[in-house]
């Protein structure tokens, strides 16, 4: 195989690792901007939908598109369990104790699917068979195509619903400013709701496209999650197309990071990446800066 | 200001004699590992309770420690106490020189810069394997020495660990009452009133992080020379975690509390040992449920209790410490 040849190959899988982390990353931006909250537990909502998929499918036999849908629910489900019980009823929330809460929240998702479900490491059929497609000279997965499908589809209803439902703008007026909207009438304690309903039925999705290439389980989330908060951080936590370059900026980069210098530092990429665009450019890759008021 | 040193005079005096109490060594090593872990709780109390500043990458600086200091004993022959001072100031200039630009940042993304910090390490500890042994871990590494008396047995080596995090909590209950203490709480509150005031937050910040760091490494190279061996998976993203735990159960801003979230913290998974990998369950319940009902943790708890049951006495300042 030739340079060039090795170049697309390397491209072909990042671009498709970071459309996931784009999915991700946009979970992390809609809760970011509906509430002011990191929420760490969002990648435990990759990692149970790609391990209630596998629960539904392989353990309980129910036809694919069922157990997809049923994952998909039930993490929408927990997630909204999450903010009723440990978001909402706080009194006085600083960034630190939510950042401290939501930690919690994924330690204890993970620990009750590692005793649920077992620590081994599980498979899941990809969606349309295993032969290889040649594509510009290299060879891709279906599954790959399925990836950046289901992620532009998911990205364009995103982009519908915060631009042409009453709710989606409701959400973006909430992130805007949030006693403003709460003056013209908008439950803002809905639409923090509604951001977690969001941002953990998008994670699961993504958990799901993504398990068939890299496998499942209990502790998948925390790398994902990660991963993802890079692509965000990388957008300027936007929830629109800055996160999505973001993402999959960080999968290419990856990608050849891994390919031509070392797989074993590939996951330190990501990190320096991000710790660098915190120090030279915190307000992301693509937005302008903001003073903070007080 | 008082009942704290009062308070550390007993609490040491009791730390002193209670290996009387325990004859089997199981108990006495559990204990030297409290004795690491205060230490480590009270390091990041310093800037997570006092600065009020986040660091999710804290079990990086006692890999950094034991690794520098374990390396230097092992391979290259140092004497152990000369790696445990080198591993110190190496920590200290590192964190000094990352501090600058990674304090300037605030709440959640200080928390992932901390983080990534934290995993970048990690994988080091896990690639660089010519040097520190890669995932299998560092072995042989040589014990303290103090003329001809080694730090091997448990006993020695309860006494060895718990000075150094005795003077550990003297010296954050000294930083506590002193005018950098009250400026770091000013900075707690409100960075820019206290910038307004006068205080130089941004080097402040950056100092007790560093001496955070400091002492985290010096934590992390008794580590190394008491248990002789030493492997990357002790000093990952879950023990950073465990760190906050400590300090948030402990109660923020509280030397003793720090103690108390340390102790219980190495306790429960020895108790929860019946019960394997339920710790982490309870762990997270734990974050959650003290954030949530008790977000001043055990040491703010037991003080307002102690309120509580001699409401006569009035006019008591609610002295944190």
């Amino acid at each position: 195989m030739d340079l060039l040849q090795q170049l697309t190959q390397y491209a072909f899988s990042g671009l498709s690792t970071g459309a996931i982390y784009a999915l991700i990353g946009l979970g992390f931006a809609i809760i970011y901007n509906a509430t002011g909250i990191i929420n760490f537990a969002q990648g435990e909502f990759v990692m149970l939908g790609g391990v209630l998929t596998h629960f539904f499918l392989i353990v309980l036999k129910l036809p694919a598109g069922v157990a997809m849908g049923g994952a998909v629910i039930a993490t929408t489900v927990i997630g909204a369990l999450f903010e009723r019980l440990t978001i909402r009823p706080l009194k006085r929330p600083t960034p630190l104790s939510l950042v401290i809460i939501t930690i919690g929240g994924s330690i204890f998702i993970r620990g009750v699917a590692m005793l649920v479900w077992g620590k081994d490491t599980q498979s899941l059929p990809p969606f349309s068979g295993e032969e290889p497609i040649t594509l510009a000279g290299a060879t891709v997965m279906p599954q790959h195509l399925w990836i950046f499908g289901i992620t532009l589809l998911v990205i364009a209803a995103n982009k519908f619903f915060f631009y042409y439902t009453i709710r989606g703008k409701a959400m973006r007026a909430c992130s805007f400013n949030r006693t403003a909207a709460s003056l013209v009438g908008i439950d803002v304690r809905k639409m923090v709701l509604l951001s977690f309903v969001i941002s953990s039925a998008m994670g699961a999705m993504a958990g799901i496209i993504i398990a068939p290439l890299t496998m499942t389980a209990y502790d998948v989330g925390v790398m994902l999650g990660l991963k993802g908060f890079c692509a965000a951080i990388i957008g300027g936590m936007s929830s629109g197309f800055g996160t999505v370059l973001g993402g999959l900026l960080l999968g290419l980069l990856e990608s050849l990071g891994a390919g031509l210098i070392s797989s074993g530092y590939k996951d330190a990429i990501a990190f320096i990446i991000l710790l660098l665009i915190l120090f030279i450019r915190p307000q992301g890759l693509f937005s302008k800066a903001q003073t903070e008021r007080v | 200001m008082k009942r704290d040193y009062l308070l550390f005079l007993l609490f040491a005096t009791v730390v002193l004699v209670a290996p009387a109490a325990f004859k089997g060594g199981y108990l006495l090593n559990v204990l030297v590992f409290m004795g690491i872990n205060t230490m480590l709780a009270v390091a990041l109390n310093l800037l997570l309770g006092f600065a009020g500043q986040i660091s999710l990458g804290h079990a990086s600086f006692f890999g950094l420690g034991a690794y520098l200091s374990g390396i230097l004993s092992t391979t290259y022959g140092f004497n152990p106490w000369l790696t445990m001072v080198i591993a110190a100031v190496a920590v200290g200039i590192l964190a000094f020189g990352l501090g600058f630009p990674i304090l300037k940042l605030k709440g959640h993304y200080l928390a992932m810069a901390t983080l990534g910090f934290g995993i970048i390490v990690y994988i080091v500890f896990n690639e660089t394997v010519a040097l520190t042994g890669g995932p299998s871990g560092l072995s042989g590494i040589p014990n303290l020495k103090m003329g001809s008396l080694t730090f091997d047995g448990d006993l020695k080596n309860y006494y060895l660990i718990w000075c150094f995090a005795l003077v550990t909590m003297l010296l954050a209950i000294n930083l506590a009452h002193s005018r950098i203490g009250r400026a770091l709480r000013a900075i707690h509150d409100s960075e820019v009133a206290s910038r307004v005031m006068g205080v130089n937050a941004r080097l402040l910040k950056v100092q007790v992080f560093a001496l955070s760091a400091i002492i985290s490494a010096v934590a992390g190279s008794l580590y190394a020379h008491t248990m002789s061996f030493i492997s990357p998976a002790s000093f990952g993203f879950n023990f950073s975690v465990e760190l906050v735990t400590m300090v948030i159960i402990g109660g923020l801003g509280s030397i003793f509390g720090s103690f108390l979230g340390a102790a219980l913290l190495t306790i429960l998974p020895e108790l929860l040992r019946v019960v394997q990998d339920y710790d982490i369950v309870v762990y997270g319940l734990l974050l959650i449920v003290m954030t949530m009902y008790m977000p001043k943790g055990l040491a703010g708890g037991i003080a307002s209790l102690a309120r509580r049951l001699r409401p006569a006495k009035k006019g008591v300042v609610d002295a944190q410490g």
